[in-house]
């Protein structure tokens, strides 16, 4: 008969063993998910068809707005007249959120009165922050919107309204303001949409 | 047992001496060399150059030349000839039915050229035309007989004759540059073309020896394992 | 009674929890614990342990392929060059997806030539080894069909070739192809239902019958390399065959081991050699299907050649290529006589005598032969001097091919003569293990 000695388990290097084994083969099959998980990101054909879109805004008319796309979303950029501008105050009692408290609606730099970089140029995502539609300019004051109106926007799916800088009023469907998307200006006529100082 | 371990080996071992195909030409060896970025991005200005005309390459992504040490600004000044934005694949204008009807022949898409005919072979053949008044370019080429392919570089290597009875190739008429010169245009060129084939051949041979290395962790741990549990078995 | 309903909170609970409603700690030691296998396994029973592991690479890759890949003529070829480039790791699951594919098959040959010399289909395994030869056979159709849909030179122009191999069915073969097909030549409508068989008819039936194997396996137990029954010696007492042991933990970690050296095969090639020399990946591959445009050698991939060449080597009968295929076929068929071809008493080639050995040699020499000559063309080495009687001008390498095509199919014809004549040896009682 062989030695008892022989006989017994060495339970310490057991563990150590399964546990070493343990945790490098788990390693193994963490490390092997990165890669798997990350073939599912956006890819370099994805990246460039969502990559910043350059507009010429110099033909922009005082008052009047153009719609440009980015990242397969209508972008509307609007040159505020002065007197647009200046009826943003009236309406801050009227909305569900006049400082831009919920910060996630736009970019640092447009957390400002004017929700812009340039006061007059606003950049909005023109996509209704309720359930996705695309709401109708309606940047005259008055005409169908009654009496009371001074400027904005109008989503006709379920009746939400914006001002002139893309605020959300009260009593709209939609909880929170139009959404400011990162930009920045190259020069004094290009716009960049999608890409800022910010990194 | 033993017999049939001696078998396998005998097997394997005959097999991988007359298993790998045999070219019937003979090619020269390509200057290849995917760290030496320099010779990439000659390689790169060539491409768009002389062959991104005929031949697109429309799997590669302009911005991808990051790879090779160019920056979005230099790509966009430099050499974005066929697209807008430096995120655009290297398309062309010309359609494949207008080829076809001035060239005869489709020039083929460049994009993994490399991984078809083989560095050796598209090096050698940039350096295989010779002067053939019978040809419809008055080009013909050692590596690929009767081409339809016009010898774009001919200014640069100037004009070769095939010497029919010892089927060699003579420079009769230099061209621009010298013959070392032109090999080493063509080197950087066919290096180039080898990045674009496989631009993540680097990373992949870079990831292999970290993932290699723990594989061996992993083995040694494994064996200790059986080793210890087997200890039980008598 | 408090106490009892305290203990129910443990995680003893849990597992008492699930077993109330689904068999979870028997299947633990039925098929794990006290499932016993022989306890002495060689090097030979690594190989079904890294096919599951193979399926599971290959399904886990395969999805993730799926996610990119476009299965239409017109893009399909670019989709793969998009995983390759702009997908975020694409080159590696595209490599881990094709190393997988070749290494399958390796794994796959070694786990079956175990069986050849171990006697592994021998009653009572019969219905195992069954179950096999319909995985072989499934795996075939999944890598026939997986390499039509990157779309190059050789996936197109080897998909003709196999398709129109149907058509010399008599009778039924044009129509049988043209069903396949779905078209009048390989197109857009072929690729797209080969994707659909690749992604999902395949891989279910494969797992279908790669469970029903496991089952049968656990049905009977693992042979073992002396070709002894383990079940026939048990431990008076325990009941347990004397020369078996707990599958886990003892085999669990020995294939650890295995999956280990696989691993770092599998990584050898996927980081360093992905196109192995090209035959995992051919040269011709990277050029974009042209159907009119035929490549100057068309061969199937390196796991199919040696039923290539005996296909090849079967010269056509009253102008029919049918003899031909009908070989090719009956060359892969033949494996699931095996039980019923072996006469002999003995399981294990250790106690088998020399006519069964100088036999298995001879297959396997015919297989790579065969094998290796399927990869060339056919006047890789010239014709014969015409002067030559009977094989006058024809091609060496034909020649070749037929014999070692006759010495193929001999193996098993003449099986049940030479097992049965065999001088085996007196098979000991219990196995062999130092």
């Amino acid at each position: 008969m062989a030695n008892h000695q022989d006989d017994k388990i060495d339970k310490k290097k057991r563990s150590f063993l399964i546990a070493a084994t343990t945790v490098t083969g788990a390693i193994g099959a963490g490390a092997i998910t990165v890669p798997f998980l990350s073939s599912m990101t956006p890819s370099e054909r994805a990246k460039a068809a969502g990559a910043p879109v350059e507009v010429d805004v110099s033909k922009i008319e005082a008052g009047a707005m153009i719609t440009t796309e980015w990242r397969g979303q209508p972008v509307w950029i609007i040159n505020r007249s002065k007197a647009m501008l200046d009826s943003l105050k009236k309406n801050d009692s009227n909305l569900s959120d006049p400082n831009l408290d919920v910060i996630s609606q736009q970019p640092s730099y447009c957390k400002n009165a004017t929700r812009s970089l340039k006061p007059n140029l606003l950049v909005l995502v023109g996509i209704c922050t309720h359930l996705g539609c695309s709401p109708t300019a309606k940047l005259q004051t008055q005409g169908d919107m009654g009496e009371n109106w001074n400027g904005g926007f109008f989503c006709p799916c379920h009746g939400s309204k914006f001002d002139l800088a893309g605020r959300v009023y009260k009593g709209s469907p939609a909880p929170i303001n139009l959404v400011v998307p990162p930009h920045k200006y190259i020069n004094e006529t290009t716009l960049l949409i999608g890409e800022d100082n910010k990194g | 047992m033993k017999i049939l371990t001696k078998l396998f080996l005998i097997i394997i071992f005959v097999y991988s001496s007359v298993g790998f195909a045999n070219e019937h030409l003979i090619l020269d060896k390509a200057p290849i060399d995917l760290n030496d970025q320099a010779s990439l991005q000659r390689g790169a200005k060539i491409f768009i150059n002389y062959c991104l005309n005929c031949h697109s390459a429309n799997y590669m992504r302009y911005n991808r030349l990051k790879d090779i040490g160019l920056s979005d600004n230099l790509i966009k000044e430099n050499l974005l000839f066929t697209a807008e934005k430096v995120g655009e694949p290297m398309k062309i204008a010309m359609t494949k039915k207008d080829a076809k009807d001035w060239f005869g022949a489709n020039p083929p898409d460049l994009s993994v050229e490399v991984r078809a005919r083989g560095a050796d072979w598209i090096y050698s053949y940039l350096r295989g035309y010779y002067r053939d008044s019978s040809r419809p370019t008055g080009w013909n080429n050692t590596v690929f007989d009767k081409t339809a392919m016009p010898h774009i570089l001919w200014k640069l290597q100037g004009d070769q004759k095939l010497n029919e009875e010892h089927h060699t190739l003579e420079l009769v008429k230099p061209g621009t540059l010298s013959v070392k010169e032109y090999d080493a245009f063509v080197g950087d060129l066919v290096n180039y073309l080898t990045f674009m084939s496989e631009p993540s051949k680097l990373k992949r041979l870079h990831m292999g020896y970290y993932v290699l290395l723990f594989l061996g962790l992993l083995l040694v741990l494994t064996i200790k394992l059986k080793k210890e549990f087997w200890k039980d078995i008598k | 009674m408090k106490t009892e309903i305290k203990t129910k909170k443990t995680k003893g609970g849990l597992m008492a929890w699930i077993d109330e409603r689904f068999p979870l700690s028997s299947l633990i030691t039925n098929h794990l614990t006290e499932y016993y296998a022989p306890k002495n396994f060689n090097f030979w029973y690594f190989f079904g342990a890294l096919a599951l592991l193979t399926l599971i690479l290959q399904l886990i890759t395969g999805l993730l392929l799926t996610m990119h890949y476009k299965p239409d003529a017109e893009l399909a070829f670019g989709s793969v060059e998009y995983i390759m480039r702009d997908v975020s790791f694409g080159w590696l699951i595209r490599y881990m997806h094709s190393t997988g594919a070749s290494l399958f098959f390796v794994v796959i040959y070694l786990h079956m030539f175990k069986a050849l010399i171990y006697g592994s289909y021998k009653n009572p395994r019969e219905l195992l080894w069954l179950f096999g030869v319909s995985i072989f056979l499934c795996l075939m159709g999944e890598a026939f069909f997986g390499y039509l849909l990157p779309w190059g030179q050789m996936s197109y122009w080897g998909a003709q070739v196999i398709v129109n191999l149907f058509s010399a069915i008599p009778f039924v073969g044009p129509d049988l192809s043209e069903w396949l097909r779905g078209d009048y030549l390989v197109s857009d409508a072929t690729l797209n239902r080969f994707f659909a068989f690749h992604v999902i008819a395949l891989p279910l039936a494969l797992c279908g019958l790669v469970f029903l194997h496991l089952v049968a396996l656990h049905e009977v137990g693992s042979n073992n390399p002396d070709g002894i029954e383990i079940k026939k010696n048990l431990d008076k007492r325990t009941n347990i065959p004397l020369d078996g042991i707990p599958f886990h933990p003892y085999y669990t970690v020995k294939d650890l081991i295995g999956v280990s050296v696989f691993l770092i095969v599998f990584a050898l090639i996927v980081f360093y050699l992905p196109e192995m020399g090209g035959y995992f990946l051919e040269a011709n591959n990277f050029i974009p299907a042209d159907p009119l445009k035929t490549p100057a050698h068309i061969a199937p991939v390196w796991y199919f050649t040696p039923y290539y060449s005996i296909l090849r080597a079967v010269p056509p009968v009253l102008n029919s290529q049918f003899p031909g295929v009908a070989a090719m076929g009956l060359s892969v068929l033949a494996f699931a006589f095996l039980p019923w071809l072996d006469r002999s008493k003995v399981k294990s080639i250790r106690y088998k005598g020399n006519l069964f050995k100088r036999w298995i040699v001879l297959f396997v020499v015919s297989f790579f032969v065969l094998g290796y000559l399927g990869t060339v063309p056919s006047n890789v080495w010239g014709q014969f001097s015409n002067a030559i009687p009977l094989i006058g001008g024809v091609d060496k390498a034909t020649v070749v091919a037929r014999i070692f095509t006759i010495t193929y199919f001999l193996f098993f014809v003449l099986m049940p003569y030479y097992s049965k004549k065999d001088k085996t040896k007196p098979v000991p009682s219990r196995v062999s293990y130092k």
